[in-house]
């Protein structure tokens, strides 16, 4: 996918100004956080069970090389050819030439963000081959040519209105409000694709290593019918992805739907091993695994190391309050919200989103939701750390902050131009106690004022008060001097 | 020449500083804890289940299972393409119930898909189906209405059961274990829950015993 990050103001901007979008935003958004917490409400201590999947990630990230192995060798014995990619591009070569080597002319796809890396259905479509996106969040977008807003609800921001103009674009059907029936006329439209194709390409939300199985979770049962229909099934995943047991899929399912759309499970969970039973009359005859690097390994031992913990529930965008008023788009790549904010700067380079990592209050409240718990936050502020490091921030940030530090090593002039800082905030908000416009800084203001310093600085008031209580102490002493020794006398007795 | 593979590989290993062949030592844990305890196997999975929009009916013997499913089906709109039923199924006197079902995979015309269960969770009010000769995942997965016949005996507690029993019964995994939650449902347009997306609309569970 072609990415955007590095204009990310300009995009922000964009989104900002589009009433239509605001209005979305604002209708769809905050129902995710409010399900979550009723999942999480009815859970007996849903804290232990966020341990144990941290615990479990954690885990698997130290040894990841080991369990790669083992899920490679498991899967090879049960017959699904496992293949390697460093790149996204690499990826998209490898199920080319599988569905060549296939005779492959229609593929059906469920929901997969690595496939959004790589950009695989333009290179398919390149190459005379049909593709479907069979989610309907993903049908939706593909219709509308536009990529993911969101990792879990791909067209969150697209009204019922946009999507049935896009059907009876698309479908030369009669507008219709009626959000079921348009559900109804994708099943309709999409059942026929399910039959007739060839190959099925689904993500992998996890690997199991000691069974060598790729576990798939969705809730439309688009993702059953592309791993059970067509002749052959390709699963694309990113490396970080694997689990070593069942038992620890079982753990991390725990968390993995309450924190995404606060469901206690998901409707289906596959976990799919090797090809078709023998004796069997469905399941594909031919099963593959693409594992896909693109930049993970990169990240493994470093500073950004716990960001690979993700499970892609989407609860920090979901809970994010920039997230909420900029949308997905803004952000420029595959993931937005605050774990895009770490991983496009970390997949792409920092250069080339620079501002992601700026995209933050650090109001932490991506961190509190996190059910592996990823420091979120932290995370930010070490790619900040990292950008002023390599003098990548503009001149006069930098600039800003080199002053600001050697005032701070300057106590007595700090104290001098916080004084005058506040008499010129005042002088320039006027009567009613608002600064309106910020010169220099407009931005701060552009959408809202800023109410004007009251009283003295904080060191002024300080010493003042600091000045009084000592005053009242030295009167209190001098007007008592027996009750406070009588006082002390007694309190030394006591055992 | 090194492959992506082997490039891959080195530098997982480089971040970590890991060798190749080390074996980690993962701590030997209890069982992961329960989301919602399970009190009474039965009443927990069936309350949960319906909670996810499935509909349960309780008889007490195998050879009660067509009746109940003839008086579920009454319910519907008329069934008047195929109804398809798990082979292993296919000896109970459907006729006797006045349905005429076929012991054959389901194909996308097929209104009424009949299947077994590996087992069943009280946890979550979950079905586990393992496919498999006879097994036909489709049949789950095609027609609008999927009814699953589950004896009480095999609601176990938990997934990590579950996964234990598909194992012991078939001694590794089969293609698909597919665990079900209540019928296809969407959310992706408006975040208004629709059910009935690509898969089944209704789940009709059948309890046994
Ligand atoms: S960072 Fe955490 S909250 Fe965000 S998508 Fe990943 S797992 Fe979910």
């Amino acid at each position: 996918m072609d990415a955007t990050s590095h204009s990310f103001k300009r995009n922000v901007h964009a989104r900002l100004g589009d009433e239509a979008l605001q209005a979305n935003l604002r209708r769809f958004g905050g129902g995710f956080a409010d399900r979550r917490r009723d999942a999480v409400g009815r859970v007996d201590d849903f804290e232990a069970l966020r341990d144990r999947a941290s615990e479990i990630r954690a885990e698997v990230l130290t040894h990841l090389d080991h369990w790669l192995l083992a899920f490679e060798a498991e899967a090879t014995r049960r017959g699904t050819a496992v293949h390697w990619a460093e790149t996204g591009a690499e990826a998209n070569q490898i199920l080319l030439g599988i569905a060549r080597a296939a005779g492959v002319q229609r593929v059906i796809k469920s929901k997969s963000m690595v496939s959004e890396e790589s950009g695989l259905n333009a290179v398919l479509g390149a190459a005379g081959i049909e593709v479907t996106e069979t989610d309907l969040g993903e049908y939706i977008l593909q219709l509308a040519d536009e990529p993911p807003s969101h990792i879990i609800a791909p067209a969150i921001h697209k009204s019922r209105d946009e999507v049935s103009a896009l059907f009876a674009e698309h479908h030369g059907t009669p507008l219709t409000r009626d959000i079921p029936a348009l559900c109804e006329e994708a099943r309709q439209h999409l059942r026929p694709r399910f039959l007739q194709a060839d190959m099925g390409v689904s993500g992998g939300n996890f690997l199991i290593a000691e069974t060598g199985s790729v576990a798939i979770v969705t809730n439309e049962g688009n993702g059953r019918m592309v791993t059970t229909l067509p002749r052959v099934h390709v699963a694309i995943t990113g490396i970080e992805k694997v689990l070593p047991t069942l038992d620890d899929l079982s753990a991390i399912l725990r968390v993995l739907p309450r924190s995404a759309t606060g469901q206690d499970i998901t409707n289906y969970v596959s976990v799919l091993t090797g090809t078709r039973d023998a004796g069997a009359d469905d399941g594909p005859e031919q099963n593959h695994v693409i594992l896909v690097d693109n930049g993970r390994s990169r990240l493994l031992g470093g500073a950004l190391h716990d960001a690979l913990r993700c499970i892609r529930c989407g609860a920090c965008m979901n809970h994010c309050p920039v997230y909420q008023n900029i949308g997905g788009h803004a952000y420029g790549w595959v993931y937005p919200g605050p774990i895009g904010a770490i991983l496009t700067p970390a997949f792409l380079g920092l250069e080339k989103a620079l501002d992601l990592p700026q995209a933050s209050t650090l109001c932490a409240a991506c961190e509190v939701v996190c059910p592996v718990r990823i420091p979120l936050p932290e995370l930010m502020r070490t790619l900040r750390e990292q950008e002023m490091e390599q003098g990548l921030r503009p001149w006069h940030e930098r600039l800003s902050i080199r002053l600001w530090r050697w005032l701070a090593l300057h106590p007595a002039l700090y104290a001098v131009a916080t004084r005058w800082g506040i008499r010129v905030l005042r002088w320039l908000a006027g009567k009613d106690g608002q600064v309106h416009r910020l010169p220099g800084l407009d931005g701060w203001t552009e959408g809202r004022d800023m109410p004007a310093p009251q009283g003295s600085t904080f060191r002024d008031q300080w010493r003042t008060q600091l000045a009084a209580r000592e005053a009242q102490g030295k009167a209190r002493a001098a007007a008592t001097p027996v009750a406070m020794a009588a006082a002390g006398a007694a309190r030394s007795k006591a055992p | 020449m090194s492959t992506a593979r082997d490039r891959i590989l080195a530098r997982v290993r480089s971040g970590l500083g890991t060798r190749a062949g080390e074996v980690p030592d993962r701590p030997v844990r209890s069982p992961a804890p329960l989301a919602r305890p399970v009190h009474d196997r039965v009443t927990d999975f069936r309350q949960r289940a319906e909670s996810l929009q499935s509909t349960v009916d309780h008889v007490d013997e195998m050879d009660a299972v067509p009746l109940a499913v003839a008086r579920y089906l009454a319910g519907l709109p008329p069934v008047t393409n195929g109804m398809v039923v798990w082979p292993e199924l296919a000896a109970l006197d459907w006729a006797g119930a006045g349905l005429a079902v076929e012991a054959r995979s389901a194909l996308s015309a097929d209104q009424v898909g009949i299947t077994g269960v590996c087992c069943a969770i009280a946890e979550t009010g979950t079905l586990l189906l393992d496919s498999g000769p006879g097994h036909s995942a489709t049949a789950s997965l095609l027609p609008e209405t999927h009814i699953a016949v589950v004896p009480v005996a095999v609601i176990l507690e938990r997934m990590e059961e579950a996964f234990a029993q598909v194992l012991a019964r078939r001694g590794e995994l089969p293609r698909a274990v597919n665990f079900i939650s209540g019928p296809s449902r969407t959310a992706d347009i408006e975040q208004t829950i629709v059910i009935g997306a690509h898969g089944p609309r209704r789940v009709h569970i059948v309890l046994v015993g």
